[in-house]
């Protein structure tokens, strides 16, 4: 897409409700073959009020339009920063979708769920090795969930030494959701100021007895490595805390460093980031955890376990945080992660690192001129700009509108907060000389366009669907679902 | 290396670009002491065939064959999925999108999220939902949180036993280091959450109090008198629905008085995939909005006055207010969000309650076959829906073992969780159980061939 992207044939759709047609249904059951029954009358509902009525053709074109609306990253280059937008292998879907994966009932005795378990023990191995944590689990949800997992471990790690302590430290480069989890977790936040990558000195100063961890997020939201890592690790240690790694950014670190060997007790993994598996607009994501050997008597059950040839979950584990979830994973998302780790292999795991590297600088050297960049640092995956110097009143969400009527997502914005105005992008390893020498090529004539023509940064989208979205009105008078009488 | 598009020679160009010789140079950030001397020991790489064969290997030792019938509910149901489901969720553009931060090319999720957001909401008849959660279990620990902010003051939870045993489990996990008590309210002898008790635990303390819809024995509660109640003492009532195709056969828990609603959306066109990933729901009360856990998706209009959505309310979301979060929730679960919509438009209107009804048929049918058979009884009578506990004479695991051995997974025991419950079996029924399937398990129970 090296011309300014065009509008196609786009159709238009209404709401799936204000389509539908009474006596329209896209649906047909098996024939009732016992007799009907019906519960006493009284506890029966009249009808649900508002519900669609569409016939299955209806449904298809429906969906089909919204999707058209839609970018993902096989429709292009997805630089969102700190969210790894990698490509999805195809094979991963189809490895999900095995009927013998796909049909398995949760509640299924282990000894007829082999299979599913020997995936998970398997795909649990591997991540040990890649991070260099001796036990893990594979039950959380999403990344913040595994960081809800892994900050009660560190409270039940506390409390079974009869510790009190009720703040955790959290550098200012860190993502948004660490703080919540911490808050979520009882404890109260202390914010640390990093320049960049967090002195050791910073640490110190901060903490005291009443500190039940930090943590940090490595490599931080600004790309960088936090050179101090070990050295932190063993402060907080000697002062009676532990140490959290947000883990999100480890497409940075496969085969380079395992944050296990640096002291660090706990890390969440993204697997739809790292491992490749698709995001879906919002979701599903899973987030396992690796910890030491001390947090393990406290990892949520169920518990994976190997005996002999066979494995079972075991639930029976007298200090486990409990359980997070249902049932025992979002296994369909480990099914793909594991696809994709063995597709690569352990070289192929290093090479991905070394080309989302090198893709990221790749960007950084080819916009150094055009952008400002804030932190000096050889960075890693991802590279932070921001809108400082750029002239006419332009912003960043201008340049951002403005990418999409180049065709292109835009890198994620606003975000890590420590950057006025940052343009955080991440290009990941997918992603071909090409796609980012033309990525490049818009980003700059961008930063053109905004000496010269500004109107036009200000103006977008116009290319794109819809015009910018009144955001603003959204929240300060929210309508959040379609209703009959309004319209 | 399927995947990596990079030719040797554009890594020398990209490179001399950057002003290095070599890959390795562009690790200097990484301190010497923090980097991995030797290679991983890991399988692979594998080519594509040999990981399909892996794979399938690994399929093939799971009991998840046709050849297998099963009547195992407990949270997660076997319905059937209509083919169109699959065939759109694998549009591209849906599945690989992310969170849609930039509304003006994410139309496509955003007005799918807000139809499900509405469906949800006339489903549950509330006024307002979230666009979902990561499973039934957080949704409904996610709700208990919600219910102590908005009742400021209030640090007890009444939680019926009828409540999923799993979902109680993780409700205990997310408040272990808060300062909240869980009180547990006993079922009577009839499968329902005994009200006395209720009406006597309820105190000015009391921030909600969650029962099930129907509950983990299949029970349907009086959600009406416990609501009533609830609101007495100005506690929260909270439902919690593992099996929400109940909604469309029962009324619903809105109009019965419910304040907040949650529950496990996989039995709308989600694959069993050994429990995950499903998706939570959650709706609530217009007044409780502002407290509401995760992403929303809110109707605006843009420059040119055109109807559009966006992510909005951001402000209760960990991006601003950080640790004065609702919750930390980042992912949630927006393409099976959008499975379950695509379900409910299938069978719509019309559709949905047909196929309540006919599930509760076929199971009123088991029903009352087995409690017909000699050496088992039913230990509970008040209304059900498609899930019943049976009393056996013997224990439950050696009734599941001997129907093993036929090819049935007759139900789960509920021996770990309701032990008072003598031999209890639960046993599911859904539209995918034909007679003949029904007949069988009926036949193997009373010790003939399946
Ligand atoms: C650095 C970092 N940590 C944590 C998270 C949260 O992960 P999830 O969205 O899977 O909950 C993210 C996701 O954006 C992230 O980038």
């Amino acid at each position: 897409m090296s011309a300014i992207g065009s509008k196609g044939l786009i159709l238009d759709e209404n709401l799936l409700f204000e389509r539908s047609t009474v006596g329209r249904c896209g649906y047909d059951l098996p024939v009732l073959d016992v007799p009907a029954t019906q519960p006493e009358s009284g506890l029966l509902r009249n009808s649900i009020e508002g519900f669609p009525e569409l016939s299955e053709v209806d449904v298809v074109r429906h969906y089909t339009r919204l999707s058209t609306w839609n970018y993902g990253v096989d429709s292009g280059f997805y630089p969102l920063g700190s969210c790894t937008m990698k490509y999805n292998p195809k094979i991963n879907e189809v490895v999900a979708r095995l009927p013998g994966f796909a049909h398995l009932h949760p509640a299924t005795p282990d000894h007829l769920s082999q299979g599913s378990l020997r995936l998970m023990y398997e795909l649990q191995q591997a991540l040990c090795e890649i991070s260099g944590f001796p036990a893990l689990t594979l039950q959380p949800s999403a990344g913040a969930h595994g960081e809800f997992a892994g900050m009660l471990m560190v409270h039940a790690w506390h409390h079974a030494r009869g510790n009190k302590r009720h703040k955790v430290l959290i550098p200012d480069t860190a993502h948004g959701t660490n703080p919540a989890t911490a808050a979520l977790c009882g404890y109260e936040v202390v914010p640390i100021a990093s320049d960049g990558v967090l002195s050791v000195e910073a640490v110190a100063t901060a903490m005291d007895d009443d500190v039940a961890a930090l943590m940090v997020t490595n490599p931080n939201t600004l790309g960088l490595f936090e050179t101090n890592i070990r050295e932190i690790c063993e402060l907080v240690h000697s002062r009676g805390g532990l140490v959290y790694c947000d883990g999100a950014n480890l497409n940075a670190l496969l085969g380079a460093c395992r944050p296990g060997d640096l002291g660090i007790d706990v890390m969440h993994f993204n697997l739809h980031k790292t491992f490749s598996t698709p995001h879906g607009g919002g979701g599903p994501g899973a987030g396992p955890v690796g910890v030491s050997e001390s947090l393990e008597p406290f990892l949520p059950i169920p518990v994976i376990v190997k005996e002999g040839t066979s494995y079972r979950l075991e639930t029976d584990r007298a200090h486990s945080i409990g359980r997070l979830r249902t049932f025992a994973s979002q296994f369909g998302i480990l099914v793909r992660a594991y696809a994709y780790l063995l597709a690569m292999g352990p070289r192929g795991l290093k090479k991905a690192t070394q080309l989302a590297v090198l893709n990221a600088n790749y960007i950084r050297a080819r916009l150094e001129g055009s952008y400002h960049l804030p932190y000096k640092q050889r960075s890693l995956h991802e590279v932070v700009f921001s809108d400082a110097g750029l002239p006419n009143d332009c912003h960043t969400l201008d340049i951002a509108k403005r990418l999409l009527d180049y065709g292109y997502h835009p890198p994620t914005i606003y975000f890590p907060l420590v950057v006025h105005g940052a343009l955080m992008i991440e290009p990941t390893e997918t992603e071909s000389k090409q796609e980012i020498d033309e990525f490049c090529d818009a980003l700059i004539a961008i930063a053109e366009e905004a000496k010269t023509n500004p109107h036009l940064l200000h103006e977008a989208p116009i290319n794109a669907r819809t015009r910018r979205l009144d955001e603003t009105q959204a929240a300060r008078k929210p309508k959040l679902k379609w209703d009959s009488r309004v319209g | 290396m399927r995947y990596l598009p990079h030719s040797d020679l554009e890594i020398q160009s990209m490179l001399k670009t950057i002003g290095v010789e070599q890959l390795e140079e562009l690790f200097i950030g990484i301190p010497e002491n923090c980097r991995l001397p030797r290679a991983l020991d890991l399988d692979g790489p594998l080519a594509e065939a040999e990981l399909l064969r892996r794979f399938q290997s690994m399929a093939a030792a799971n009991a998840a064959d046709d050849s297998w019938s099963q009547f195992l509910g407990g949270g997660y149901y076997d319905h059937h999925i209509p083919a169109v489901i699959d065939h759109l969720i694998s549009r591209s553009e849906f599945y690989t999108a992310y969170t849609p931060y930039q509304p003006e090319i994410s139309q496509g999720t955003l007005q799918a999220i807000y139809e499900f957001q509405t469906l949800i909401c006339q489903l549950t008849g509330l006024d307002v939902a979230n666009a979902s959660l990561y499973d039934g279990a957080s949704a409904c620990a996610e709700a208990v949180l919600m219910s102590l902010r908005c009742g400021r003051n209030r640090t007890k939870i009444l939680l019926s036993r009828g409540v999923h045993p799993r979902y109680r489990e993780v409700i205990a996990t997310y408040v272990r280091y808060l300062d909240v008590e869980l009180i547990e309210v006993p079922l009577r002898a009839d499968g329902q959450t005994d009200e006395k008790l209720v009406a006597e635990l309820l105190a000015a303390d009391v921030a909600a109090l969650v029962v099930g819809y129907p509950n983990y024995l299949g029970v349907v509660e009086e959600i009406d008198a416990l609501a009533k109640l609830a609101h007495s003492s100005g506690a929260r009532m909270l439902v919690a629905a593992a099996e929400p195709l109940a909604m469309a056969l029962y009324r619903s828990p809105g109009e019965l008085g419910a304040d907040i609603v949650v529950g496990e959306g996989q039995s709308f066109g989600l694959p069993l995939t050994y429990g995950g990933p499903g998706v939570g729901f959650i709706a609530a009360r217009q007044q409780d909005m502002r407290s509401l856990p995760g992403r929303l998706v809110g109707e605006t209009v843009d420059k040119d006055g055109e109807r559009g959505f966006v992510l909005t309310l951001a402000t209760r979301e960990q991006h601003i207010r950080r640790e004065k979060a609702t919750s930390n929730i980042c992912s949630n679960q927006g393409i099976c969000a959008v499975m379950v919509s695509i379900y409910l438009a299938l069978l719509g209107k019309n559709g949905l309650p047909q196929l309540a009804r006919d599930n509760y048929s076929r199971a009123a049918y088991l029903r009352e076959q087995i409690a017909a058979l000699p050496g088992y009884s039913l230990p509970f009578s008040a209304p059900f829906f498609n899930e019943f506990v049976v009393s056996c004479s013997q224990p439950a695991a050696e009734v599941l073992q001997r129907l093993e051995q036929q090819k049935i997974l007759a139900g789960i025991s509920l021996l770990d969780d309701y032990p008072e419950i003598k031999n209890g079996l639960l046993i599911c029924v859904t539209e995918q159980n034909d007679r003949a399937q029904l007949d069988g398990l009926v036949s193997a129970l009373n010790g003939g061939a399946a």
